[in-house]
């Protein structure tokens, strides 16, 4: 199962196995990590499952398309490392992905 | 003091369609939402979005849901009190007072909250310090045209409202519109005249760029943005305008001494009552195993609360189940005539 690493603003770290075909919104959601809020439940309607992606791992994620960018217009402090955590979806390519929550997401 | 057997908390696709299963049964129910207009995250979020899961329509968009269910609720005479929100409530033996913010009171037997996942508010800049000037050179919204006349105006965001505003202010005012990338959301002729204005020099686009911090003292003079490479700028400015669209906070029914689950509220899944007798809880707000944020699942438990509140209301009356397609007392109340 692959592994996603969950880095919280003070710097605590989480790392789960998440089931292929889950987002990674829904393995933060599932497993309590704190700092995904993810209010529309992976509507992509909400900006609240806003993640910055570590450098490392962003060329294994295919391209946010353009109604996600438009989503994270609205996010706390996006960087150019901004994805939302609904529409990562797990698979064995991305086994390994380091993501940071943000701040806060509203 | 308006009375009524049910008092519906959101106007919402659940909560109208807990105005139709009241109905059916004979309930009266008033709806109340903080919106301008009935639909909730339908209208508010995705009227145009395309929805394949609602059970015997192949396709609707959020409006058009929002439209049938509307038509739908009719013949109940349902009132819909908007731009209100619900801001406490008290019981006295059995029967619930709701005050809203427009200082309307409410009294009934029982409480639907249908409130999605809680009110709208806009989102707000990621900068502290602003917070005490909004209203007075700080805003999310526009309300009064004529406070933005001949200013150093500096707008937010990369969407319709922050574009429509960028071009109403230049024809009076010095605009800087700022955004954290260099694509912008918009209506195609909204993004022509936003090009054509920067090329005569009427606006100035900044991008992609984010507020990094204002002046210190009692009025904002300027603001300095900076991009992803921190490369900061100096912007002298008079009004900061964000647009960065509407958040959903719980707001008081977090207060209410219901069982929470984060910010959804526990029910039982019979008649989806809280802990609190008469009050009750569907569609996202809600909470129990195996919940579903579904439109179709909200329906369903809308059927089931309402059950609950015709006993409520209705203690000496005994409940009795009827299909629409035979009771006639149904039809009558859905106003059809054979």
């Amino acid at each position: 199962m692959p592994k996603i690493t969950y880095i919280e603003q003070n710097g605590n770290s989480k790392t789960i196995e998440v089931d292929n075909g889950l987002t990674v919104m829904e393995g933060a959601v599932q497993n309590n990590i704190t700092g995904i809020d993810a209010d529309c439940g992976g509507a992509m309607a909400c900006a609240t499952c806003h993640v910055y992606v570590e450098d490392s791992c962003l060329n294994k994620l295919p391209k946010a398309e353009e109604a996600e960018q438009d989503m994270i217009d609205m996010a706390y402090k996006p960087n150019k490392n901004s994805r939302l955590s609904c529409q990562i979806v797990v698979s064995d390519e991305i086994d390994g992905l380091t993501v940071t929550t943000p701040e806060k997401q509203t | 003091m308006i009375k009524t057997d049910v008092v519906i908390i959101g106007a919402g696709p659940i909560g109208l369609f807990a105005v139709h299963q009241l109905g059916i049964k004979g309930l009266k129910s008033e709806v109340i939402d903080n919106l301008d207009k009935a639909g909730g995250q339908c209208i508010e979020l995705y009227p145009d979005k395309p929805i394949y899961d609602i059970p015997a329509v192949p396709e609707c968009s959020g409006m058009s849901l929002i439209d049938n269910l509307l038509e739908q609720i009719k013949p109940f005479g349902s009132k819909i009190h908007l731009n209100e929100r619900v801001q406490e409530i008290k019981e006295e033996k059995g029967l619930w007072t709701l005050k809203t913010s427009n200082k309307k009171t409410f009294t009934t037997p029982n409480i639907i909250i249908a409130g999605g996942v809680g009110s709208f508010e806009p989102r707000k800049l990621p900068l502290k310090e602003l917070t005490k000037f909004e209203n007075k050179s700080v805003f999310y919204s526009v309300t009064n045209k004529n406070l933005f006349k001949n200013k150093k105006i500096s707008i937010f965001g990369g969407g319709d409202s922050a574009l429509d505003w960028a071009l109403e202010f230049a024809k009076y005012s010095k605009v800087t519109l700022i955004h954290r990338r260099n694509e912008f959301r918009g209506a195609p002729h909204t993004l022509k005249e936003l090009n054509k204005l920067k090329k005569e020099g009427k606006i100035i686009i900044k991008t992609p760029f984010q507020i990094d911090s204002i002046n210190e003292g009692k009025e904002i003079k300027f603001i300095k943005i900076k991009n992803d490479d921190e490369k900061t700028e100096k912007i002298e400015t008079d009004i900061v305008l964000g647009f960065f669209g509407l958040i959903m906070q719980l707001g008081p029914i977090a207060e209410w001494g219901l069982n929470m689950d984060k910010k959804t509220i526990k029910v039982n899944t019979q008649n989806f009552q809280t802990n609190k007798p008469g009050i009750f809880a569907i569609g996202d707000i809600c909470s129990y195993p195996g919940k579903l944020k579904l439109i179709l699942s909200g329906f369903h438990e809308a059927a089931l609360a309402s059950v609950e509140c015709f006993k409520r209301a209705r203690p000496n009356e005994t409940y009795r189940f009827q299909f629409t397609t035979s009771s006639k007392e149904i039809q009558d109340r859905l106003g059809i005539k054979k």
